[in-house]
Formats: structure tokens, C-alpha cells, sequence
């Protein structure tokens, strides 16, 4: 993968910005010229709020290249309080803490490098909400 | 349209070939296939393969195997759709032949997994998934069905154990087919105690991808008698697809694909799930069984894994599934994959399946699919009176 990919991506992977249907109102994660739902093709930029909850999740033992030096790590199927799903990567947390149900906000994380000269990508990530260190913290 | 016939078979044992290339083993099966049918040669030859460029450093796949084989000058070419290239081939070859264009028409899957190192093996199956949300974010292809499992698990109350009789069936079947990657039964206690690879999928949940090619040859129903062997009719072909990556579908524990093309093919032949005798599926993952049980008709939602469980899928059962091994224990050829299902279920209608062969079958579907559901091929053949 080169580096015009990843810049092409730059708004979704830091931002989460994704795609508004102004017909139907669908709020669409990965950004889409047409709307699925109803073929509106007027669809506008919506920058996701990055809150959420864990809608599946999986620990991975057994990475791709290029991802080894994360194992283990958790990706989960993220379900944003505005409706669609994110595939990423759980981090700041330990791997048997991941749950169904369990409210995550999004950070910037390192994705992955490309060796010692390669370009290091960034992007969401999801976190237990900070809120929820602090409380932690107090107790 | 024409009616089409299946009147050749072919297989190479399914592997880690070390001494055999892509093209000698897509040529092992397509001579197979062709002495099957007694031909000597094809209008044209179409080849399904997902990851000859990535594994092997070889595209221009068609031309390349045509001409080794002895078929130079003949129609070839490559049909790529992730894991179900293969029977995305024999779609082509279907239409080739139905549509009046072509008479003989020779189908090979084909796939060299064992050249790349593992680590690049699962950023090569990984393409199958989304490249810019799903793989990039470290997810190989077992990850993104791990999703889909614990969420089935989760919404369904099921757990890993009750995934196991699906690897079980697989592997008893296997032992029975000479051209199975593992000849050997797996105990139920084994699958609980497999290695994790992405939890909640462990080793014994996931099919083995390994080196394989299959193929077949067809031609014009009216001209069938013609050649060798026992005709077997293709009575439905039928592909559907549905969004590449889990986090768009409309309904994550539904496969939409598999629903649509199932039932696109249960029309064209006018008949039901239960009209069904032996189907291969798509068991890349043991909870894939299960929610293609479900997609097709053969279970209520939630409950595709219960007839593992109490033995409908067996070969005396109801339904009887990877009857010679299906991917689990047969092995994964990703790209041939598609097409040892369909040579599998012409073995069950001709009453060549040796040990394995169920009893009296007159229908048998293949369902090949691409990815985690992003693409589904069914096809229903009958046996011939
Ligand atoms: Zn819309």
C-alpha cells in the first residue's frame, strides 16, 4: 500500500467522517456515492461523533502481515450512536475486558508501519470512554 | 435457452504439492475431467482462481493453462470472485453453453496457497474483505468471521462447543474421499480443546486452506449421450451478492447473498429446500454452516447449528452436508473451491461416492461463497434418468 491511499482516506481515518442521505436520513460508515437504502445519489459529508457501544468483538491470535506486533488485539464491530457499524481495533484496554454492549469512544491510533523507511499509518481506534478511567481512578 | 449437462469430472488430491505447480495441477484435473467425458477438446475453457497473482506471481491465468494443456488457440480466460471464483467459473461455462454460443466447455478451479508463507497467505485471503475498513484495520479474513460468530453466539445463546458437530461431520466424511487433505475423524473433545485463532473461531472451527484444482467439463443437455459417463443436468445457476464488509449489511446474522441465490435457483428448478438430497456448502467457518442452513431454508434463524447437533446433516440424515469432506476436512483450494463442491455432488448423483455415497439422491445443490456472504453461487444439478 502506498501513500496516496492512505491520504485518501485522511478524513474518514482521523475524522470519521461519513455520508448523510438528505431523502431518507440514513447515516452511512464508510462514506458512499449513492445511499443503499434508497439510490439518493445527493448524499452529503457527516462527521460521526466517534461515541458508540461493542456490538461483536474478536481477539486475534494469529495476525496478518504487517500487524504482528499488536498481538494479541481486539477488533470489534463498533455500533456508533448515530446507527451504522465500524470495523477497528479496541486499544487501551486489556483483551478479556471486551463485551457486547460495552460503550467505546474513538481515538487515533498507529494502524500499522511499513518497516524502518515506510510510512507509519494512523487511525481509529475505540476506547472505554475517558469518563470512565477517571471514575475508576476515584474509586 | 439450452439445458446443460455436466458429462466430465476431475480432481487433483487436495494438499500441500510442493512438487506440483499451479499449471500442473489445473492440467492433472483438466485431463481428468476431459478423459471422464471422453473429449479430446473445448470451445473454450474458463478458469476460476482468486490468488495465482498474489501467491504465485502468474495472472493471464486462461491462456496460460490452455496452452500447456494442449488447448492453444481455444477460448480461456480467468474468473475472479474471492472464494467463490470457482463456481463463479462454472456460472460463466453455464451460460456459455445455455445460451447457444458454445458446445464443450471445460471449468477448472485452480489454487497455489502453499508457496507463500503464511503471514502473507492472510493478507492475500484478507482481499476477499473490504481493503480500506476491514483489512487495513488488522483484521485477517478468520477475524471478520469471529465477528460474525460471536454475535450468533451472543444474539442466540449458543456456545464454541455447540459449533463442534459441524468439524466432526466434516472430517468423518473425509475419510471416505481419496482426494481429501484430512483423511482422519476428529473427537468432539479435540474441537474443545483447539488452539484459538481469532475467539471465538479456533483451529478446528476453520477450513485449511491448502493447494488443489478441480474440473468439469459441459455441453448442450441434447447432446449428453454423446460422450462417457453418466450426464448430470445443471437445473439452476444462480449468483447474488450483497455488501463486501460485515459493518454494511443490512442484517450482520442474515447471509442476504446466500438467501437470494438460493432462492433464485430454487425457482429455476422448480423445487424446495425439501426436494433437496445432498448440498455442499460453504463451511470456510463452522458458523458459515450454520447460517447458510439458515439462508437457504433448511433451518429457522438462530437455529442452523442445531442440526449439527442432533445429526440431520449427517450422511443418513435429512439434509447430509460436505458429504465428502467439504471444506473443513476435504480441504480449502480457495479458487477451486467452488468447483470440487459441484464435482462432489455429480460423484453423490452418479452413486460414485464410494463409502460416502447417500442413499438414492436425485437432487444436490453447491453453494459457494466469496468472502464473509459478499458474493453467493448456488447451483442445483439433477441426476438424469
Ligand atoms: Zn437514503
Amino acid at each position: 500500500m502506498d501513500m496516496p491511499r492512505h491520504w485518501r482516506l485522511n478524513e474518514q481515518r482521523y475524522n470519521l467522517v461519513g455520508t448523510e442521505c438528505p431523502a431518507c436520513g440514513a447515516k452511512l460508515f464508510p462514506p458512499r456515492p449513492i445511499c443503499p437504502d434508497c439510490n439518493c445519489k445527493e448524499v452529503q459529508p457527516f462527521r460521526f461523533s466517534g461515541q458508540g457501544e461493542v456490538y461483536s468483538y474478536s481477539t486475534v491470535f494469529q495476525a496478518p502481515s504487517g500487524y504482528e506486533e499488536f498481538v494479541p488485539y481486539t477488533v470489534a464491530l463498533v455500533r456508533l450512536k448515530e446507527g451504522p457499524l465500524v470495523t477497528a481495533q479496541l486499544t487501551d484496554m486489556d483483551n478479556d475486558e471486551a463485551r457486547v454492549g460495552m460503550k467505546v469512544e474513538m481515538v487515533t491510533r498507529k494502524l500499522r508501519e511499513y518497516g524502518e523507511d515506510g510510512v507509519i499509518v494512523y487511525g481509529y481506534k475505540f476506547r472505554k470512554p475517558v469518563a470512565d478511567y477517571l471514575e475508576t481512578e476515584v474509586d | 435457452m439450452r439445458d446443460v449437462s455436466i458429462i466430465g469430472i476431475g480432481q487433483t488430491k487436495v494438499g500441500e504439492h510442493w512438487e506440483k505447480s499451479l499449471r500442473d495441477l489445473a492440467i492433472e484435473s483438466l485431463w481428468a475431467a476431459m478423459a471422464d467425458a471422453g473429449v479430446e477438446e473445448a470451445d473454450v475453457l474458463y478458469v476460476g482462481n482468486m490468488l495465482g497473482g498474489q501467491f504465485v506471481g502468474q495472472e493471464h491465468l486462461g491462456t496460460l493453462i490452455a496452452d500447456f494443456a494442449g488447448l492453444r488457440g481455444t477460448e480461456a480466460f480467468r474468473i475472479e470472485a474471492a472464494c467463490c471464483s470457482g463456481a463463479a467459473a462454472l456460472r460463466q461455462g453455464y451460460l456459455a453453453v445455455a445460451s447457444g454460443l458454445h458446445d464443450i466447455v471445460a471449468v477448472t478451479g485452480v489454487e497455489k496457497i502453499t508457496d507463500a508463507l503464511g503471514c502473507i497467505t492472510a493478507v492475500g485471503l484478507a482481499m476477499a474483505a473490504d481493503g480500506d475498513y476491514e483489512a487495513s484495520q488488522g483484521l485477517s479474513l478468520v477475524a471478520v468471521h469471529a465477528l460474525l460468530m460471536r454475535r450468533y453466539m451472543h444474539e442466540y445463546g449458543a456456545t464454541n462447543a455447540d459449533f463442534a458437530m459441524f468439524a466432526v461431520n466434516a472430517h468423518r466424511n473425509a475419510v471416505g474421499n481419496p482426494y481429501a487433505m484430512f483423511r482422519r475423524p476428529i473427537s468432539k473433545d479435540a474441537f474443545e480443546k483447539a488452539r484459538m485463532v481469532a475467539d471465538p473461531i479456533n483451529l478446528l472451527d476453520s477450513a485449511p486452506v491448502a493447494d488443489g484444482a478441480a474440473t468439469l467439463v459441459l455441453c448442450p443437455a441434447e447432446r449428453a449421450r454423446e460422450f462417457n459417463g453418466q450426464p448430470i443436468r445443471v437445473a439452476a445457476s444462480a449468483v447474488a451478492t450483497d455488501s463486501i464488509a460485515l459493518h454494511d449489511r443490512r442484517d450482520l446474522l442474515f447471509l442476504e447473498s446466500a438467501y437470494l441465490s438460493a432462492q433464485r435457483a430454487y425457482q429455476q428448478a422448480r423445487v424446495s429446500p425439501d426436494d433437496i438430497d445432498v448440498f455442499e456448502l460453504h463451511d470456510a467457518f463452522t458458523v458459515m454452516s450454520a447460517l447458510s442452513l439458515e439462508a437457504c431454508g433448511f433451518a429457522k434463524r438462530g437455529e442452523g447449528f442445531k442440526l449439527a447437533q442432533n445429526g440431520d446433516i449427517s450422511l443418513e440424515g435429512p439434509i447430509p452436508i460436505c458429504t465428502m469432506g467439504g471444506l473443513k476436512a476435504r480441504g480449502n483450494p480457495v479458487g477451486a473451491t467452488g468447483v470440487y463442491q459441484v464435482v462432489e455432488v455429480v460423484e453423490q448423483l452418479r452413486g460414485q461416492a464410494g463409502p460416502n455415497q447417500v442413499k438414492g439422491p436425485r437432487l444436490g445443490m453447491a453453494q459457494n461463497i466469496g468472502g464473509s456472504g459478499g458474493t453467493a453461487i448456488t447451483h442445483i444439478l439433477e441426476a438424469m434418468d
